[in-house]
């Protein structure tokens, strides 16, 4: 039987000051034109937590609202709050800065991370306080240093500045002297998608129903690499996340693939557990610190203040079916291989179209695609378009191609079998998962049969090759009851072979 | 599309669009020259 969906989390970590000292577009600016008129607006333009917080697509993102409702707020959201947003959504929820530097502290195993005392006596209640943070990771918080210490390591040991409001109030420090791939950057970027993960991981735990020692295998989707300068990449994010999270019978690696990695991770995982190799495998993954302000430089000119301006994280449970939540069905997986080629078609083709002949089926027989779901409020304005609506329309045209769909009717198609974006644009996280929490819930409630997630990924800028990546899977209702009932039990066979000889028997006593 | 005969043109496709190997491909046909063909990832 194919293994389901048991629970999904979305979480948000909102790092403004990260903005500033960690996002590529101001770290880049910072050495081709120190002087600039735009770093100089940067913070400025930074929103506050409130504002962050009440921000409708992030509100989406963590489940307090559903992409449908979004879809019916009038655009552009920027400029206008959810009046009733929370800080926790049901599927996880955005943590303040200070809390999540905090979050960091605790994340650390090798002592890199210091706080100043008085950052630390200020926010550790609050942290403390988070229905969350279980009290192992309380406890790990230690008790801070003095500033003098940090701005020692900042300024003369090569340390990467936390800043809070503006202000130094810790340090990620170098994990070598000379090796680069332990830099204090490498250390920082690497931290903070572990931390965000391993939020991510807590709330799918609970999210899921299950505990935490249910857990046996977990796969880590981000866009960073872990390692010494003898394995850049070895990773392995996964199971050091796993560790905070206190998932202590899991073991995990890591699955890389641009953006695509978190389908491609969900595929795995679902085949793991299908296979009978796992019960529970969960697929995780944190945030991004370089994409941070990445269209900060368009934002400003237009007007806007800085969107870009969370580190995003999730993870999906995926268990043995259940008889009841919605299922991934490897039997309809799309994929982009290296002979595709690359003509819109041949890609929507590979993607989308090649699953479903296999059974049959029409572009319009899916209820709902996922593709990717980047929030077009940053990237309109930012001249990249709205990107779920391209590949919508993509969508739309072959499906209006193979005869499947009225010309007439392409317009109405995004609407109909698509979604508005919601997702912060932090690479991997808005590539088809954000939706899996919200089909799961749909396709259990009955209000649609299925959906394709699809994940796409950009290989080209690795330059190891000019190929573009994607997959693709189905998730539909259950059929586990429908397969029970298809089947023979174990009980039933026995029955037919008692009956076999006994009628077997009957016949020998005739015939004596 | 003569407008495009003996020209040179340099080619930024778009993931989520078309690639940028799609439109070499179109504009080659047109009678174009291309001298630099890339496909961006905007998001």
């Amino acid at each position: 039987m194919n293994s389901v969906i048991k629970g999904a989390s979305y979480i948000l970590a909102h790092t403004p000051d990260m903005v500033f000292y960690n996002g590529t577009t101001q770290t880049t600016e910072k050495i081709v034109n120190p002087e600039s008129e735009y770093l100089k607006e940067v913070p400025n333009n930074l929103r506050t937590y409130e504002q962050a917080m009440k921000y409708w697509p992030n509100q989406t993102y963590i489940g307090n609202v559903h992409p449908e409702e979004l879809a019916e707020v009038e655009f552009p959201w920027y400029d206008k709050n959810k009046e009733d947003a929370d800080r926790y959504g049901k599927y996880g929820e955005i943590m303040p800065q200070e809390e999540f530097l905090l979050l960091v502290q605790a994340s650390d195993m090798f002592d890199v991370v210091k706080l100043e005392k008085g950052f630390v006596a200020a926010h550790k209640e609050a942290f403390a306080a988070d229905p969350i943070i279980s009290e192992d990771i309380v406890a790990r918080v230690q008790e801070g240093v003095e500033l003098s210490e940090i701005e020692h390591f900042v300024n003369e040991e090569h340390a990467e500045g936390l800043y809070h409001d503006a202000k130094l109030v810790g340090c990620v420090k170098r994990a070598h002297d000379i090796d680069a791939n332990l830099s204090a950057h490498v250390m920082h970027e690497n931290l903070m998608s572990k931390a965000t993960s391993v939020l991510a991981l807590l709330y799918a735990v609970r999210n899921a129903g299950i505990s935490k020692e249910d857990v046996e295998y977990v796969v880590d989707c981000a866009e960073e690499a872990c390692g010494d300068m003898n394995q850049r990449g070895g990773g392995n994010f996964a199971k050091a996340a796993a560790e905070v999270a206190g998932l202590s019978n899991a073991t995990g690696s890591d699955a890389r693939g641009f953006c695509a990695a978190p389908t491609h991770a969900v595929i795995e995982a679902a085949a793991l557990v299908k296979s009978g190799a796992y019960k529970c495998v969960v697929v995780t993954s944190g945030g991004c610190t370089a994409k941070l302000g990445m269209n900060g430089k368009d934002h400003l000119k237009k007007g806007l203040p800085i969107l870009e301006d969370c580190l995003g994280g999730f993870a999906v449970v995926i268990t043995e079916n259940d008889g009841e939540s919605a299922e991934i069905d490897l039997d309809m997986l799309g994929r982009h291989t290296v002979g595709t080629g690359s003509a819109p078609q041949a890609v929507i083709g590979s993607l989308v179209t090649s699953s479903l002949d296999k059974h049959g089926m029409k572009i319009t027989d899916i209820d709902k695609y996922s593709p990717e779901m980047q929030n077009p409020d940053i990237t309109k304005p930012a001249g990249a378009g709205d990107v779920p609506l391209a590949n919508y329309k993509m969508i739309g045209a072959l499906a209006v191609k193979r005869g499947e769909l009225e010309k007439k009717d392409l317009a109405t198609f995004p609407a109909q079998h698509g979604l508005t974006g919601w997702a912060p644009t932090q690479g991997h996280i808005p590539s088809g998962v954000p939706y899996i929490g919200f089909a799961a819930e749909d396709i259990k409630a009955g209000k649609i049969k299925n959906a394709m997630i699809i994940g796409k990924g950009s290989l080209f800028l690795g330059r190891m090759t000019n190929l573009f990546d994607g997959v693709s899977f189905v998730m539909h209702a259950n059929t586990g009851a429908e397969e029970a009932q298809a089947g023979v039990s174990e009980e039933e066979v026995k029955g037919l072979i008692a009956k076999a000889m006994k009628d077997f028997a009957e016949t020998l006593m005739a015939a004596e | 599309m003569a407008i495009l005969e003996g020209k040179k043109a340099i080619i930024i496709g778009d993931r989520d669009g078309v690639p940028g190997p799609a439109i070499a491909e179109c504009v080659q046909t047109a009678g174009a020259e291309v001298v630099f063909s890339s496909t961006e990832c905007f998001v």
